[in-house]
């Protein structure tokens, strides 16, 4: 049963990866309605919870992927979702980084590298919205969402700036009963 | 400042510490740190040439800053090259990230984690707000670009249709839309 689990959470992972163009937050969508809504493996709130901590931790957004996994089906989990995520487009992209000088001269390449970032744009606000609903409950979410946003759209600051002032936002508010 | 750069020999180990460094350095997502490392600091790559590895990350499918470690480590030391600069980048974050779930787990009950994650979770949904409006901002600038990220938007966020059969529709479209404009504006 639980090898079950791991064969299908490797594909779901592997799945998400491989059609996703626009890095991580365009795979936030895909997983989510792979395992949450889909295969109804972890619940909105944990899929929330699990996001923000990866957030906090250091190193590539991918840790993300690896947290799910995690969460799921442990250390095995972890494993599993971490290699499917990385390993086949890695081999992608190292193939292509190969051919790298070949790829650059073609035409598709200068066409597709202008026509992918808009629908990149359009799905990493898809991702915001899945994110916004599945981890804000009240008002306070709604503002402490807000003024992140806001901050990171007009300053060149580490996201861990805002992400710590909410945490502490929250955190007093919750002392005084609004959260 | 000439171009002229010879490239660097990289052995597997510096590879894997420059890597390591990558992913501690990493706070808030790796895009500036990757950068720091391999142009500033090592200077493996000229920042054309990482320019130039980034773009192809862009448009190929996975995580961009991933793929682009597999690029630079293959480039400098082969396969082997590339396994290492991978595990260099991941491994000391999985297990922060590890230690920072158990401990967490420990205090899921305390009224003030409870407070903060929720805090935090809502928090990281108005980053990805702000990352996608700033990218917008660069990105979006003529009304085909804008019918383009709105379809992508809706079609997913609102709809919420698998991302397969959004991308099989729109992504040839946009590509033949921008041939098409190609041609037309010479």
């Amino acid at each position: 049963m639980k090898d079950d689990v791991l064969w299908q959470m490797a594909f779901a992972f592997f799945f998400t990866a491989i059609i996703s163009v626009g890095g991580i937050s365009t795979m936030i969508p895909e997983i989510h309605r792979q395992i949450v809504e889909t295969r109804g493996w972890m619940t909105n709130e944990q899929f929330a919870t699990a996001f923000a901590i990866s957030q906090v931790a250091p190193g590539p957004n991918i840790l993300m992927m690896t947290m799910m996994g995690w969460r799921i089906a442990g250390w095995a989990g972890l494993i599993v979702a971490t290699l499917a995520t990385v390993i086949p487009t890695s081999i992608i992209a190292l193939v292509a980084g190969r051919a790298e000088e070949r790829i650059e001269h073609a035409r598709w390449y200068a066409m597709t590298k202008r026509a992918l970032p808009p629908l990149v744009v359009g799905l990493i606000c898809a991702s915001a919205l899945i994110t916004a609903q599945a981890a804000i409950t009240d008002w306070l979410g709604v503002v402490l969402a807000a003024g992140v946003a806001v901050f990171m759209a007009t300053t060149r600051s580490n996201p861990l700036v805002p992400l710590s002032v909410a945490v502490v936002i929250g955190i007093v508010a919750a002392r005084y009963g609004y959260f | 400042m000439s171009e002229d750069h010879t490239p660097p020999k990289v052995s597997h180990f510096e590879l894997f510490t420059g890597f390591l460094m990558v992913g501690l350095f990493g706070f808030g997502g790796i895009a500036a740190a990757i950068y720091h490392v391999v142009v500033e600091r090592k200077k493996w790559l000229t920042a054309r040439d990482y320019a130039a590895v980034l773009g192809l990350g862009q448009v190929l499918p996975g995580a961009n800053l991933v793929n682009i470690t597999a690029v630079i480590g293959d480039r400098f030391g082969g396969l082997w090259g590339a396994v290492l600069s991978l595990l260099g980048l991941i491994l000391a974050p999985v297990l922060i990230l590890v230690a920072l779930t158990t401990l967490y787990d420990q205090f899921a009950t305390n009224p003030d984690v409870i407070a903060g994650t929720k805090a935090a979770a809502a928090g990281a949904a108005g980053l990805i707000f702000g990352t996608g409006y700033k990218l917008g901002k660069t990105i979006l600038d003529n009304r085909w670009s804008l019918v383009f990220a709105t379809l992508s938007f809706v079609s997913i966020g609102l709809l919420r249709w698998p991302l397969l059969g959004t991308l099989a529709v729109l992504a040839p479209i946009a590509v033949a839309f921008s041939f098409w404009r190609g041609r037309h504006e010479g």
